[in-house]
Parts: C-alpha cells; structure tokens; sequence
C-alpha cells in the first residue's frame, strides 16, 4: 500500500518535472496531425518499399516483351494493359519507381551537398568569394533548369549517373541561396559570440552551431527539392534524354504512349497518375514539414 | 605582476569612410582575485575594451596599437589558434542577452558540455558530473530537469545562471561580464549579481564587468574605470568615484543615475568640458585634441582623472 502510493508520487513529480519534449519529438507530433502530410508521408514510404522489393512485387519482368500480347486494355491478367511491345505496364511503372525515386534523392543530394558547401563558404566568410559564388549561381540561375539539364545530359550522355548530376548541377543555386541566408542569419544571432567566448573554432562552429539551426529550411526544401528533381527526370525521359528505352521509366513510358494516346489511353494514364501522386506527395510533407518546424506557421 | 594590464589599448575599425577609433588609448590593471569596473555610455568603448581582450573582432577591426598582458603573457600578440586555447579555458565572457546567448537547437546539458569537451577533454561521464556540481553552484534549482531542457524554456534569469555556469566551466581566472543584468528585471539583477559575488570567492576569479549601470557597479567594483569616447577619463576606487568624482563626464554620469538619497538632479545642459566651475583642472584639452594624450592628475590614492592643470592666473 505505501510502496503503491509512493510510486504515485514519483510518477506525480516525473510528470510536475514536465520532462521535455525534444525538438524532433515535437516536430512528428505536430506533422501526425496534418492529414495530408502523413498522405504524403504514407505514399513515400509505399513508393520506397515498392521500389525495394520490385522484384518480388511486379508479377512480370522489366524487359519482358510478348508481342502477340501487344497493346491490351487493362484485364485480369495484366491489370493495367500491356504497351505496342506487350511489355506490362503495372510491371513497368513498379520498376519505374526505383528510377525515379533514385534520381530523386540522389540529384537532391548532390545539390544539397554542393550547395550547401558553396552556401556556407559565401554566408560565413562573406567578402569576394560570396560574391564570387552567388554571382555563379545567378548565372546558373538564369538558364532554365530543364535547359541546363538537357544540355548536361546532351553533352555528357545518357546514363543514369549523368541524369542524376545534370539535374543535382540545376538545382545547386536553389540550395546555395538558402543555406547562404540561413547561415548569415545565424551567424550575426549572439549565441555564435558565445560559443566563439569559449573557444570554438570556424569549423565547430559552422557544423556544431549554425548548421542545425538551419536543418529546417533544408529539410523542407529537400522534401520539395525531390519532387522537382523527379519532376525533371521525367521531362527528360518525357524528350528522349532520359535512360534508354528498355530499362523502365515513367518519362520514357509516357513518351512511348504518346502515339497511342487516342486508341489507348491508358498508356499515359496510369503512368502520369503515378508522377502527379509522387510529386504531389513530395510537395504535401513538404509543407507539413515547414508548417510543423516553424511553430509560427501552426494552425491554431 | 597583475593578472591583467592594458597598456596603451587603440582598437581600430577600418571603414570605407575612415577609421573608426573605438578604443583610443586605455590602459589599466586588474589585481588577481580583484573586480574591476568599466562604466560608459554607449559607444564609448567599454564593449570594444573587453572584446579587445578576447579578440572577439569584426573583420574590419584591429588592435592598432598598445598591448595586453594576461597572467604574465602577451596575449595581444597571440595567434587565431593560441587564442582558442586562451578563449573560455582561461578567459572567458558572459554576454548581455542571456536569451539568445544560448543555442536554441541544443539542451542546456549539451551546451555546457561544449566548453568541458572544447578545452579539458574530459570524458562524458566526468563531463556530466561536472556539469551537474555547477548548475548546483549557480543555484539552479532542479539541476536534473534543467538540463533536459532547451533555451526557451528558460526564462531570462535561468538563462544567465546557465551562461555563468558555462563561463564557469573551465575555472577560468578571468571573467568579463559585458553588461550580464541588463536585460533582467531588478529583482532578478539583484539575484545573480549577489550569485556573481559569491562565485568569485568561490572559484576565485577576477572579474571585469562592465556596465552603464552605476547602481551595479557599486555592488560589484573593487575600483572602476569611467570611459567616455573610446577613453578613460577618470579611474578610482570604488567609494572615491561616488563620493569625491572630479571629471564633468563623471559628474553627469552621477547625476543621471536615479538616487533617492541625494537631491541633485539631471540636468539639461550639455556636457561641458570648458566648465570653469572647477578652477584647478581644466578638461577642454579631452574635447580639443581627441587624440592626444590626457594628463593623468592624481586625485588621491589610485584615484586619477583626465586633465590638464589650469594655469593659475599671475598676481
């Protein structure tokens, strides 16, 4: 009896202590209340997985081609039609998936990394080499990105590496620009002062200070960054620059059902429903997350 | 040997419309074990002096000319990375706003860590302990909780003990206070400059603290040191300044600060340095030649003050 109600006591205390919360902790609890991010959230980890395990999942091959079979509407055997080769096209978009999700995050995280190297060398040191720098991404900035990314790819080949730098190069600037500011914004705030009071050296104080106040706007902009990312891999795809033909991507697939798009819709159909579901996802925990890190941004 | 001397300190700021002279010509000593004040407005370099120490500098400023001596060495002369080691080890600094002093992305525990990892590379779990004995010592109630807890989730007060205890952390043997109680309410200021009195016994740390604050420097000073225009014009212990001040600066540093207990009144005039109301000392030279040196005339024991003796009319 007295062992019982002690334990209240403590768990009374323990819960008086209101002990914290941590940031990130605060962050999903907000981000599990907006029905659409966790949309977004729940479609991305489906792509994920389907992408992971498409072998397992795509009840036919990549490649695999039957051309007595050729151009069939959706049926029971191949639930969203086959294409002018007989290749299925639910099998395709499966492994599709794994194209565009790579190229995604991988472009992403080449602009995020060079970017954000570029972005905390100008915001830190200012002086000529800011200059120098954000002057180079204005330059990137003014030839459309689709543009520049077909010129990369033109020039540099088709393969899936070189998809992956031509779109990462284009959104470099977009990345650049905010850890610039975000950096600038910091670095003036007085807990930098302090912290160089005790002792810390440019480089702690950059990763260990201004960094991780600034992983906000970067998460924020990765999650948008991605859709944009695959956005343009399919254009890419979409003019022919993407991978080639047999390897399955949805750009490339989409390009391949333009001829039919009268006679055979569902060609393009279910293969743009699939961008527009990706992109939309990308963009809706996007803004989930920027609503549930800046508390200011919180509908109340 | 004093734990710190100021010889001759010109801090500069080069500007594209000429340079700035910040700190124009200090010099002064800080006994070990000692609390030494700087009182000024703002702009008079007060701030500039302490960072001068630490060389906390904007890109366009400089030590143009004089030294520091800091427990025997010449830390003026002291390299970016010899400064690291001598920055929160051996001097260290509390800021003004204790709410934005700290990182907001990282708990209390982590960021007093920082500065233990940073110079005594102690262990995690001696860290800790550490850690924990200097909350303790700043009287921080519930040391445990307060550690788990982020920076806004402090308030001012709780703030600034936790900077302190930062401060603190390595033992050093000096600590500058620029302006810590300012953005505190009274009861609160009251509060940590009693906690800031009782840890310089305690961990024996000579302190410069600086303020605009006559009322705080008269709880805390052993002597102080009253700048005006990047210079000191008057330097005495602390009873002399409020009872026998001689420079006009001072006077109307006095006459500004609010006391109950005496029936003077802020003035509207302007400062005046050409005053004749005092018939010895003559202060016109502070305003005609801003860079020249100023006589020092000894008032009485360390009490010192910026002028020139009048010329005592023939008779």
């Amino acid at each position: 009896m007295l062992l019982t109600s002690k334990k209240k006591i403590n768990q009374a205390e323990e819960e008086m202590m209101n002990v914290p919360r941590g940031s990130w902790a605060e962050i999903w609890y907000e981000l599990k209340r907006n029905r659409r991010a966790m949309f977004g959230l729940f479609f991305i980890l489906f792509l994920t997985l389907t992408a992971i395990f498409a072998d397992q999942i795509a009840p036919y091959g990549m490649r695999e081609q039957n051309l007595s079979n050729a151009l069939q509407f959706p049926n029971a055997t191949h639930w969203l039609g086959t294409d002018d080769l007989g290749r299925d096209i639910l099998s395709r978009m499966i492994y599709g998936t794994r194209v565009s999700l790579t190229v995604g995050v991988s472009a992403v995280a080449v602009s995020l990394i060079t970017g954000g190297i570029l972005g905390v060398v100008a915001g830190y040191y200012k002086g000529w080499i800011d200059t120098l720098i954000m002057r180079f991404c204005d330059i990137l900035l003014s030839i459309p990105s689709i543009l520049l990314a077909i010129a990369i790819v033109a020039s540099l080949g088709s393969s899936l590496r070189n998809l992956i730098i031509a779109i990462g190069i284009s959104n470099i600037p977009v990345f650049a620009r905010i850890i610039r500011s975000g950096v600038i914004s910091v670095k003036e705030q007085e807990f930098i002062e302090a912290s160089q009071a005790l002792g810390a050296n440019d480089i702690r104080i950059i990763f260990k200070h201004i960094l991780p106040n600034i992983l906000s706007p970067i998460i924020v902009q990765s999650s948008m960054g991605i859709a944009t990312a695959i956005l343009s891999a399919v254009g890419l795809g979409f003019i022919g620059l993407g991978l080639e033909a047999s390897i399955a991507e949805w750009g490339t697939m989409l390009n391949a059902g333009r001829g039919y798009i009268r006679t055979h819709y569902y060609l393009t159909l279910y293969p743009g429903l699939l961008i527009m579901l990706t992109v939309l996802s990308f963009n809706l925990l996007g803004d989930g997350l920027r609503d549930a890190i800046d508390p200011k941004m919180r509908e109340r | 040997m004093s734990l710190l001397q100021v010889n001759n300190l010109h801090t500069y700021f080069d500007t594209r419309r000429g340079t700035v002279k910040a700190v124009n010509g200090v010099t002064f000593s800080l006994e070990e074990g000692k609390t030494l004040g700087i009182v000024g407005e703002s702009g008079s370099g007060k701030s500039q002096t302490a960072m001068s120490i630490l060389k906390l500098f904007q890109k366009n400023q400089r030590i143009a000319q004089g030294s520091i001596y800091f427990d025997g060495q010449e830390i003026s002369s002291f390299s970016k990375k010899e400064m690291l080691n001598i920055r929160g080890n051996e001097i260290s600094m509390i800021f003004q706003e204790p709410m934005t002093s700290l990182n907001p992305v990282f708990t209390v525990k982590y960021q007093l860590m920082e500065a233990l990892q940073l110079h005594q590379k102690l262990d995690n779990k001696a860290a800790l302990a550490r850690t924990y004995e200097l909350l303790e010592a700043v009287k921080i109630p519930n040391p445990k909780r307060v550690l788990k807890q982020y920076p806004h989730q402090l308030s001012g007060g709780m703030s600034q003990r936790v900077m302190i205890a930062m401060a603190l952390d390595c033992n050093p043997k000096l600590l500058i206070a620029d302006e810590p109680t300012t953005a505190l309410d009274v009861i609160i200021q009251a509060e940590i400059l009693k906690l800031m009195n009782e840890l310089k016994e305690e961990f024996n740390t000579s302190i410069l603290f600086i303020t605009h604050d006559l009322g705080v420097i008269s709880q805390m000073a052993d002597d102080v040191i009253v700048m005006y225009g990047g210079k000191i014009v008057e330097s005495a212990p602390i009873k002399d300044i409020f009872k026998n001040a001689q420079h006009p600066y001072t006077k109307r540093l006095m006459a500004a600060f609010l006391r109950t207990d005496i029936k003077q009144r802020a003035t509207n005039e302007t400062l005046d340095f050409y005053s004749s109301e005092n018939e010895q000392f003559d202060f016109s030279n502070f305003r005609e030649n801003a860079d020249a040196d100023p006589d020092w005339i000894q008032i009485s024991d360390n009490h010192y003050v910026a002028a020139t003796l009048k010329q005592q009319p023939v008779h």
